[in-house]
């Protein structure tokens, strides 16, 4: 596990995710619309996260096949923000869910 | 929103559960003597039809409902399991197989996979045959789990092993921890055993020394921060050893319902202990006026049920107030804190009877159904 301490180049300071990596939602997890409750889920073995408009918006575009900065450009254009900034939210979030075993990278 | 005046007879809808446990059915080849089922079983001929509990599941939906526990006992011994996992992925409810695995061949597997059948949770009584088969009084049963762990990841479906711990498994930690790694297990439920109705009989059999709960609560945390993005492992503390309760159910009537497999609707599956609850029937009642409506639901739920101690106390929309089947057994009043809590009178008296316990040297009670009534 000697990846994790590369940090160099990683915006947004999240280790061993690349620009380059594919991410994709792994069987058992789903992501769908929650209408009781407003907004989007992502339903994992035993819990669901409630997913604010940004993350629905990010796990939209995750699809196992375009990669992170695909998904980042997409994004940078569709919102008419700094792409920087993109980078580093959806990199932060992306590794959040992949610690929590909700995501994986390919 | 009904603002008339007369509203106030009809409780506001509280907000909408997210999970249902379905206790399809009580039969099971396992005979665990902390089983979670109620001491007095459910016969099959009371258990709920197919299209009821397909009309359940329409209903849980409709509801908010958004995962759904397929359980029992064995839920595979339910005939109409694939049709069951059907109806919920056509409602879109994310659903989750809970077996002991015993029973279940690659053909059936792989037709609840095409049903669309989300998870599986797999449980073992201990890491080893010899133990495992022991707990469960089921000989074999071991060699089976783990033929099917292997079926359940070939056919791509995810993996969780769950195991309760008591005294006779509780040194196996660490192997159940390789165990799920070994089987290709994406997630590890550690649920130290909840002492309710067989469970509550077997504690002088089941209950562990406390510097063991201990150890293995820092042995847990150490592998979960080790494991990190491999196994998610998910910890169900003992609460008798603790200071503060659980939050049991995330409250009453606030998350989460359970259905048995005779259609009543219940707020935690050891509910029935408490008496003079009245619960409602799916076969009456529709589930969205039962979660409304029903008295057992609006007994405990929120915190104005609460004791004046619970209600002052800044962590009662944490832990509502802990368990309320808990405080009656331990008690005599389910409107009591729950005796875990270190402000409670009995919270010594608690903690007391969990070590003399744990010094007993007692045989199990297995889970059986009881002599057949005439």
């Amino acid at each position: 596990m000697s990846a994790d301490t590369d940090s160099n180049g990683d915006a947004g300071g999240v280790p061993g995710l690349h620009e380059s990596d594919v991410v994709k939602i792994p069987r058992g997890v789903r992501l769908r619309e929650d209408k009781t409750r407003g907004g989007w889920v992502l339903l994992a073995p035993e819990r669901v996260f409630q997913l604010d408009p940004i993350a629905q918006q990010v796990l939209m575009r995750v699809d196992g096949e375009r990669d992170i900065a695909a998904i980042v450009d997409d994004l940078a254009q569709a919102f008419a923000a700094p792409r920087e900034r993109i980078l580093g939210d959806v990199r932060r979030m992306l590794a959040d869910l992949i610690t929590k075993n909700v995501l994986e990278v390919t | 929103m009904n603002t008339r005046p007369e509203a106030h007879q009809s409780p506001p809808m509280p907000p909408a559960p997210i999970g249902m446990l379905a206790e399809l059915t009580h039969r099971c080849p396992l005979q665990c003597p902390y089983c979670s089922n109620p001491v007095e079983l459910t016969r099959k001929r009371e258990e709920l039809e197919t299209e009821t509990w397909q009309r359940v599941f329409a209903e849980a939906a409709e509801l908010g409902v958004l995962q759904v526990h397929l359980s029992g006992g064995e839920p595979a011994l339910r005939q109409d399991l694939e049709a069951l996992v059907a109806s919920c992925a056509e409602h879109g409810l994310y659903s989750n197989l809970i077996t002991a695995g015993v029973n279940i061949g690659r053909a059936r597997l792989e037709a609840l996979a095409d049903a669309g059948l989300d998870h599986v949770q797999l449980s073992v009584q201990g890491a080893t045959a010899e133990v495992n088969d022991h707990i469960a009084n089921l000989p074999g049963a071991f060699d089976k789990k783990l033929a099917f762990a292997a079926e359940v990841t070939d056919v791509g479906l995810p993996l969780t092993l769950n195991s309760v711990i008591h005294r006779a498994n509780l040194r196996q930690i660490p192997d159940l921890v390789e165990l799920a790694l070994e089987l290709g297990a994406r997630r590890l439920e550690i649920a130290h055993a909840q002492y309710y109705g067989w469970a509550l009989q077997n504690r002088g059999a089941l209950m562990p020394p406390r510097e063991q709960v201990m150890e293995a609560l820092d042995l847990v945390e150490a592998a979960r921060e080790r494991l990190k993005g491999k196994l998610v492992i998910d910890a169900v503390v003992p609460d008798y050893y603790a200071r503060l309760p659980k939050p049991c159910m995330n409250g009453w009537g606030r998350q989460s319902l359970n259905v048995t497999p005779a259609g009543k609707v219940l707020p935690c599956h050891a509910a029935e202990t408490i008496p003079g609850l009245a619960f409602w029937n799916v076969n009456e009642h529709s589930l969205g006026d039962i979660w409304q409506h029903s008295p057992a639901f609006n007994a405990y739920r929120g915190t104005d049920w609460m004791p004046d101690a619970c209600q002052s106390c800044e962590r009662r929309e944490i832990d509502w107030g802990g368990c309320r089947c808990q405080a009656l057994m331990l008690t005599g009043d389910a409107t009591q804190m729950d005796p875990v809590c270190e402000r409670s009178p009995y919270h010594d008296e608690i903690q007391t009877l969990a070590i003399v316990d744990s010094k007993r040297d007692d045989d199990f009670t297995y889970r059986r159904f009881s002599r057949q009534p005439a």
